[in-house]
Parts: C-alpha cells; sequence; structure tokens
C-alpha cells in the first residue's frame, strides 16, 4: 500500500491553543476579580476565538472556496438579527 | 501553522465537485445542514441570552450549582475528540488505513484511521457518559427543568442565600439549562452512533481509501460543529 504524506496544519498545535485558552477562561471566570461587564466581554472574545480556531483549522474552511465559506456566513448575521430584534421587543 | 495556499491545493480530494458549489454534494448536503443547525442554536443561545438578562431578578452564580470543573473536564475531552477526528481525516487521506503502526527509530507508532476513529467514539461516549453522570447528580442535588426541587438541598441554599443561587429564578434557569445541553448532548449522541456504524461498517472492512474518504470527512465537519457549539455553550451557560 503506498502513502502520500499531505502537508497540512499543525492539528496537534490547535489542540495547544485550544487547550491554553479554555485554562485562561475557567480562570478568568473563577480566580480573577475582573468587573462583571468586562469579563463577560473577555470571555465572549475566547470562546469566539476557540470557535474560529475549530471552524477555521478542523473544519478547513480556511482552505475551502469562498462558495462554500458564504454557506456557512449567511445565517450568522441572521442569527443576530433574530437575538437584536427580540431583545428590543417591548414587553 | 503551514503556508495556507500551500496547504490549500494538497488538501484539495479527489472528488467529483458539483458544479456551481465546487464541492462534492455529500459535503455540500452537511454544510447546508450545519447552517440551519447554526439558527437551531441561535434560537436556544438567543432565547437565554433574552431570558437571562431581561430578569430583574439575580441569576444563579456561575460554579453555585453546576460542577464547573467537571465540565471543564469534559470540554478538554471534546476538543480531544475534535483533534482525533481531524488527525482521522489526515490519516486516511495519505492512505493510512491501519490502526498502529511501528515507526522505525522511533517509540510511539503511528496511527491511522482505524486507531483515531476510535479515540473519538470514545472520548465522544466519555463525554456523554460525564453529561449523564452529571445530570443524575444534579437532579440529586434538587436542580431539575422545573427549577430547584422543594425539599432538597440545592431548594434549602436557595433559601440561605437567594442572591448566589437565584432563587427566584430557579425555575427559568432549570429550563433554558436543561434544554440547551440536552439538545448539545443529543447531538453529540447522534455523532457518536453515526460514527460507530462508520466503523463497522465502513472503517474496519477497509472500505475508505485516500482516493475515497468522503463519508469521514462529512462525519467529521458534524463532529467539529458539535465542539464548536459546545465551546460557546459551555462559555455562557457555565462560566457567565
Amino acid at each position: 500500500m503506498t502513502t502520500t504524506a499531505h502537508v497540512r496544519p499543525n492539528y496537534i498545535l490547535i489542540w495547544v491553543y485550544l487547550f491554553v485558552l479554555t485554562v485562561i477562561e475557567v480562570g478568568a471566570a473563577f480566580l480573577s476579580h475582573i468587573p462583571k461587564q468586562w469579563l463577560i466581554l473577555i470571555l465572549v472574545f475566547l470562546a469566539i476565538w476557540k470557535a474560529l480556531l475549530v471552524a477555521l483549522y478542523f473544519m478547513h474552511l480556511k482552505f475551502e472556496p469562498w462558495r462554500l465559506r458564504v454557506i456557512f456566513l449567511v445565517p450568522l448575521p441572521l442569527a443576530f438579527i433574530l437575538v437584536v430584534t427580540t431583545m428590543m421587543e417591548k414587553p | 501553522m503551514t503556508h495556507a495556499t500551500h496547504t490549500a491545493d494538497l488538501m484539495r480530494p479527489p472528488f467529483p465537485a458539483e458544479p456551481g458549489a465546487g464541492v462534492y454534494s455529500n459535503k455540500l448536503g452537511m454544510w447546508v445542514f450545519l447552517a440551519s443547525d447554526v439558527m437551531f442554536f441561535t434560537a436556544l443561545i438567543g432565547s437565554y441570552i433574552i431570558l437571562r438578562f431581561g430578569m430583574t431578578e439575580p441569576w444563579s452564580a456561575p460554579g453555585a450549582v453546576l460542577n464547573v470543573p467537571l465540565t471543564a473536564f469534559n470540554t478538554f475531552l471534546l476538543i480531544c475528540s475534535s483533534v482525533s477526528m481531524v488527525k482521522a481525516y489526515a490519516a486516511i487521506a495519505d492512505g493510512k488505513k491501519y490502526f498502529l503502526r511501528p515507526v522505525p527509530g522511533k517509540i510511539l507508532r503511528d496511527g491511522g484511521l482505524k486507531f483515531w476513529l476510535l479515540v473519538t467514539i470514545i472520548c465522544g461516549a466519555m463525554f456523554v457518559g460525564v453529561q449523564v453522570f452529571e445530570y443524575i447528580k444534579l437532579f440529586g442535588h434538587g436542580f431539575t427543568p422545573a427549577g430547584y426541587r422543594e425539599g432538597s438541598t440545592l431548594a434549602e441554599h436557595a433559601l440561605a442565600d437567594p442572591v448566589k443561587y437565584g432563587a427566584a429564578t430557579g425555575a427559568m434557569y432549570g429550563s433554558t439549562f436543561f434544554t440547551m445541553t440536552g439538545f448539545h448532548g443529543f447531538h453529540v449522541t447522534c455523532g457518536v452512533i453515526s460514527m460507530l456504524y462508520l466503523y463497522f461498517t465502513k472503517v474496519l472492512p477497509e472500505k475508505y481509501s485516500a482516493q475515497d474518504y468522503r463519508g469521514i470527512e462529512v462525519i467529521g465537519l458534524y463532529w467539529h460543529f458539535v465542539d464548536l457549539v459546545w465551546i460557546i455553550l459551555f462559555t455562557i451557560v457555565y462560566l457567565i
């Protein structure tokens, strides 16, 4: 059987990033004295960073054609509109 | 990380692409499904945000009711399973159908598709197991989808410290928590069952090759998406 070694992203490095970011998240949430509003912003930022790493490198979105990326990106503004408009609704 | 353009060329699989989208139909179908699943989880997470921040009464403090160290470990398990899944994909794309193979001059053996997919299945099953264990413990302490059960330990704690335990919002907390984590757990369970099916019907009989590994790529996309959703859920539900 012949095997061909392809060049790919360093998946183990991405795993280390994800692990370190998770440790920072838990540490920031429980060990720090950051004001609540700032803490929420930091935690959401870290979560989005981790989610992007998974989408770009594990799901290979970074290497896919733009037409495919659009399929994944299209629901995001719709999701934003869904949340914001519901929040703006008067009781 | 390697050079993106070089990587992109080498990663293009040898499958017939559908005109228009530029990818094969199974993969396109999975991406369309994932796009719809984005909306599904947005509805759940959006509802949670609106309900939680619309409340005038305090919500339970992070870690007061939920076991964060246990869930952090579970998050780690799911991240590990995502890495093993992508390693399974890389292995079969390189034609490595085997389980483990010795590498001359190295102590560690080289893992093939059979090894990495099995690791993914085990990590996924462990994630579900830990979640079931967490649910049993929470029910035992009195945290249910209807809130804090009367006469339970948690109900007593909530009476003693209503701000920390969010006594007034317990029912909303319970219903949103179990709905979001329950639906995610259902997704993980479906993923584990699908991978088990693939493992016994396609991977062990060596039906995948470097020329055709579409099933692995498609189930991999689903699995990474489940991991991605959990990353968001873990932050919003457990840490904030």
